[in-house]
């Protein structure tokens, strides 16, 4: 995990996302081509930075065209193509429930206090696909804590905005809009727990859950709700969209485990899109490779029953 | 409608030519050439075509017989085993893709999803099907077969059947696509038994 701590210039207008991407072959053609060795680097970036276990992102144009995101549409470049007139500004969100601070707040009162970091993260989607993601935004706990939860509060909800003039996968209601989502407060506050602001150092995009958006990186896709316009501290498990669509199929918690497979398909291995077509699948890691840091949260738990 | 000379000279190449399109197409999404595009997820691409094709041309294939019934003209069945091995052929490609891109090869998984999951039981139990009614299309299987080559070719009810279902179970959210598969089965099946019983009243009266 990276962590940045970025000034108020966006990274992206300081680094070009190519070269971002391309930066240990740059730093590395640098030093070589000073010794005068620029013989035999043909190996690419990709290879060397997972020979080296590191998480190498996928390019932005990845990232913004394949998206499950139901309120623009169910086909992956549904979000993409019609999320354009969805207008991220300006955007309050609603705080209520077992907290001391409640109301509604403005985008910025949301933001502002906190130093927007950048995070390099996988995402594994329930469907067996994987992407790596460089985020910004701010730890979800720092912004929780700031609306004093009380001894009652176990979970945290999260709403999506409703607005079907904007959004015409709403308009056709296969899910029951508003989407929900939920963690207990124990995983909200995990410092891996992010509100999204933004991707690559620009502003979410709106296919991507403008202008902002959970990441709970050791959990399936889904449970990142995103365009968040209410958080609810509660005492009982809340409601979750997909669970109530299909409670066979997606359960409260779902955490990423290869060894809890999904009724239709295996979750052993994900297909990491944008690896072309002849790429092997790569095996999934328990809790997507942040099992150091989550475990914990659910000793004595059957992992089994609550997937 | 033109003649059946006409129809095996001109139009059978015309229309077989047709039917390898949504291939072409797809190659040519795939390796993105002459401005076609594909996503980040070619072998979900791949997968997805290829099986929505399968599943059109086994529709395509049964609605031969009633579009006899409905012009009255034999033209339609001159139609049928063309369609029918494209059913074939885009079927068996659906499957080759799931074999190689998507499972690699990996048999441990692949005899897992065979045997544990249904919608994939469904799926391969009807390209198994689908595979002799292939190999006995043809005239001298069907002189050799008599009486019988009716007989077996009449598993492709079936086949359509477990099409739609292999399609709608595989389907996360949104029945409308598979649900009106189901309702294309419902009006070409049914069409031959409100035939057959319109012509077993006549032969009766």
């Amino acid at each position: 995990m990276l962590i940045n701590r970025p000034s108020a210039i966006k990274s992206s207008e300081i680094t070009p996302e190519h070269n971002f991407v391309n930066r240990r072959s740059f730093i590395r053609g640098a030093s070589l081509s000073g010794a005068g060795l620029m013989l035999g680097t043909a190996c690419s970036n990709a290879d060397d930075a997972t020979a080296a276990g590191e998480l190498v992102p996928n390019p932005l144009s990845d990232i913004t065209s394949y998206n499950n995101f139901y309120e623009f549409g169910l086909g992956k470049d549904d979000p993409a193509k019609y999320s354009g007139d969805f207008k991220p500004k300006p955007w309050s969100v609603t705080v209520d429930g077992e907290a001391d601070v409640t109301g509604t707040f403005n985008y910025e009162d949301i933001v502002k206090p906190h130093v927007i970091e950048e995070r390099i993260y996988r995402l594994r989607c329930v469907e067996a696909w994987s992407m790596v993601v460089p985020w910004n935004g701010i730890p979800l706990g720092d912004l929780l804590r700031r609306f004093k939860p009380n001894s009652r509060a176990k979970y945290v909800a999260f709403e999506t905005v409703v607005r079907p003039s904007e959004m015409p996968g709403q308009r056709r209601g296969v899910l029951d809009f508003p989407y929900v989502e939920g963690l207990t407060i124990a995983e909200a506050m995990h410092p891996l727990t992010m509100m999204v602001t933004g991707v690559y150092g620009v502003d979410l995009p709106n296919q991507n859950g403008a202008p902002l958006r959970l990441m709970v990186p050791w959990k399936y896709g889904f449970k990142s709700i995103k365009s968040i316009v209410r958080i609810s501290f509660t005492e009982t498990m809340p409601p979750t969209t997909w669970n109530m669509a299909a409670a066979s199929e997606y359960g409260f918690y779902a955490n990423v485990n290869p060894e809890v497979d999904h009724p239709r398909w295996s979750q052993a291995s994900e297909r990491v899109i944008g690896s072309g077509l002849f790429a092997k699948r790569q095996p999934t890691l328990m809790f997507n490779g942040y099992a150091d840091q989550v475990a914990g949260l659910y000793a004595g738990l059957d992992l089994r029953r609550n997937f | 409608m033109p003649s059946l000379q006409s129809i095996d000279r001109y139009w059978k190449p015309i229309v077989f030519l047709a039917c390898l399109l949504p291939l072409v197409v797809l190659v040519l999404r795939i390796f993105m050439v002459a401005g076609f595009l594909s996503g980040p997820n070619p072998v979900e691409e791949i997968q997805d075509e290829l099986g929505i094709w399968a599943l059109r041309f086994i529709m395509l294939t049964l609605a031969m017989t009633p579009l006899r019934y409905l012009t009255g003209k034999a033209w339609p069945i001159r139609f049928r085993r063309m369609f029918g091995l494209f059913a074939f052929s885009y079927a068996a490609l659906h499957f080759l893709n799931y074999l190689l891109l998507d499972k690699q090869l990996d048999f441990g998984v692949i005899l897992e999803d065979v045997t544990d999951r249904t919608f994939i039981t469904i799926g391969f139990t009807a390209l198994l099907a689908l595979t002799p009614l292939a190999i006995t299309s043809t005239n001298k299987w069907r002189r050799k077969l008599g009486r019988k080559w009716l007989t077996l070719h009449k598993l492709v009810y079936g086949i359509g059947a477990a099409a739609c279902w292999h399609f709608f179970s595989s389907v996360k959210l949104d029945l409308t696509e598979p649900l009106a598969y189901f309702g294309i089965l419902a009006v070409l099946l049914g069409a031959r038994v409100v035939h057959n019983s319109r012509r077993a009243t006549t032969a009766a009266s």
